[in-house]
């Protein structure tokens, strides 16, 4: 309860992935595509979809899932909702390090409910943004 | 400079705050999955769980069939919103509840209908919150589904 997990190793935007990953949700707008037109907005490169900072936070549930202390069987895990707080956008060139805390843990009819709060920051120690997770976690009966 | 459709010329500008009601609908959409969208999310997104790719494994753990990646749906949801606001950047946090999962035929796929109205709006802060219904089949597949976005 309250666990905070050691920072991941930091992770690079690379322009082709958020390129990538904003083609994967249909995304549409050239902030996301073309560095001019990111530029033109005043960004320094190409902005990532508001959903991108779910591969950064894939690194952290990773380091939960592997925690053999939790006991968390990653096929009983359903998704049960998200949230992404922003500072400011993410941007290609940015190294974010991402820091996971299990804010909560509830049982509820034989499921068990985890809040993970993965928080992240740039290269110069400044808040990006923070990814918060329920994660469902379906008991033996469910 | 490129547009992004003929419907939606792009020009990055925000919307006036002072123009908008509760209850307006600021943006709709309609988009069409097919299973090739979630093997192409899943390589975007390093989620390579197989209930979003193996009929079989779905089947095995009990599901309807192959689902879409709830962080896909949550990902396609928002851009009408984006495209509407200007800028990604604008958007200052975006929640979703995942209560409906989408089952994606291997033929016919899935389509997901989604509508943005606004919820709130606070002109102090230069926000507002856009509330997003999404459906897939008739059915809503995400509850409080909720955008903040920065309009000053």
């Amino acid at each position: 309860m309250g666990r905070q997990f050691a920072p991941t190793e930091p992770y690079l935007v690379g322009r082709e992935k958020v390129r990538e990953f904003a083609r994967a949700v249909f995304a549409t707008s050239p902030i996301h595509f073309d560095p001019e037109a990111a530029r033109a907005a005043g960004h320094a490169d190409v902005v990532a979809p508001p959903t991108f900072p779910v591969v950064v936070q894939e690194h952290t549930l990773a380091q939960l899932l592997a925690e053999p202390d939790a006991g968390i069987d990653f096929s009983r895990v359903v998704h049960g909702d998200q949230r992404f707080s922003y500072s400011r956008a993410v941007v290609a060139g940015d190294e974010l390090t991402a820091t996971l805390a299990v804010t909560s843990v509830k049982t509820l009819g034989g499921n068990a409910m985890v809040t993970a709060e993965s928080t992240m920051t740039d290269a110069s120690g400044d808040h990006v943004v923070t990814a918060i997770s329920t994660l469902v976690v379906r008991g033996d009966d469910a | 400079m490129t547009a992004a459709s003929a419907a939606t010329p792009f020009d990055g500008a925000a919307p006036d705050l002072a123009a908008l009601a509760v209850g307006d609908v600021v943006a709709e959409r309609t988009v069409a999955l097919t299973r090739d969208s979630l093997v192409r999310y899943a390589g975007a997104s390093g989620d390579f769980n197989p209930i979003h790719y193996r009929d079989d494994v779905a089947a095995s753990v009990g599901l309807p069939g192959v689902l879409a990646h709830g962080m896909l749906t949550m990902g396609i949801a928002v851009q009408p919103v984006v495209d509407w606001v200007g800028d990604p950047a604008r958007v200052a946090d975006y929640q979703v509840r995942f209560t409906r999962p989408v089952v994606v035929d291997p033929a016919d796929g899935a389509e997901l209908t989604i509508v943005a109205k606004v919820g709130q709006v606070d002109a102090e802060a230069g926000t507002a919150r856009i509330d997003l219904t999404v459906s897939a089949a008739g059915a809503t597949v995400l509850g409080k589904a909720q955008v903040q976005v920065r309009l000053a």
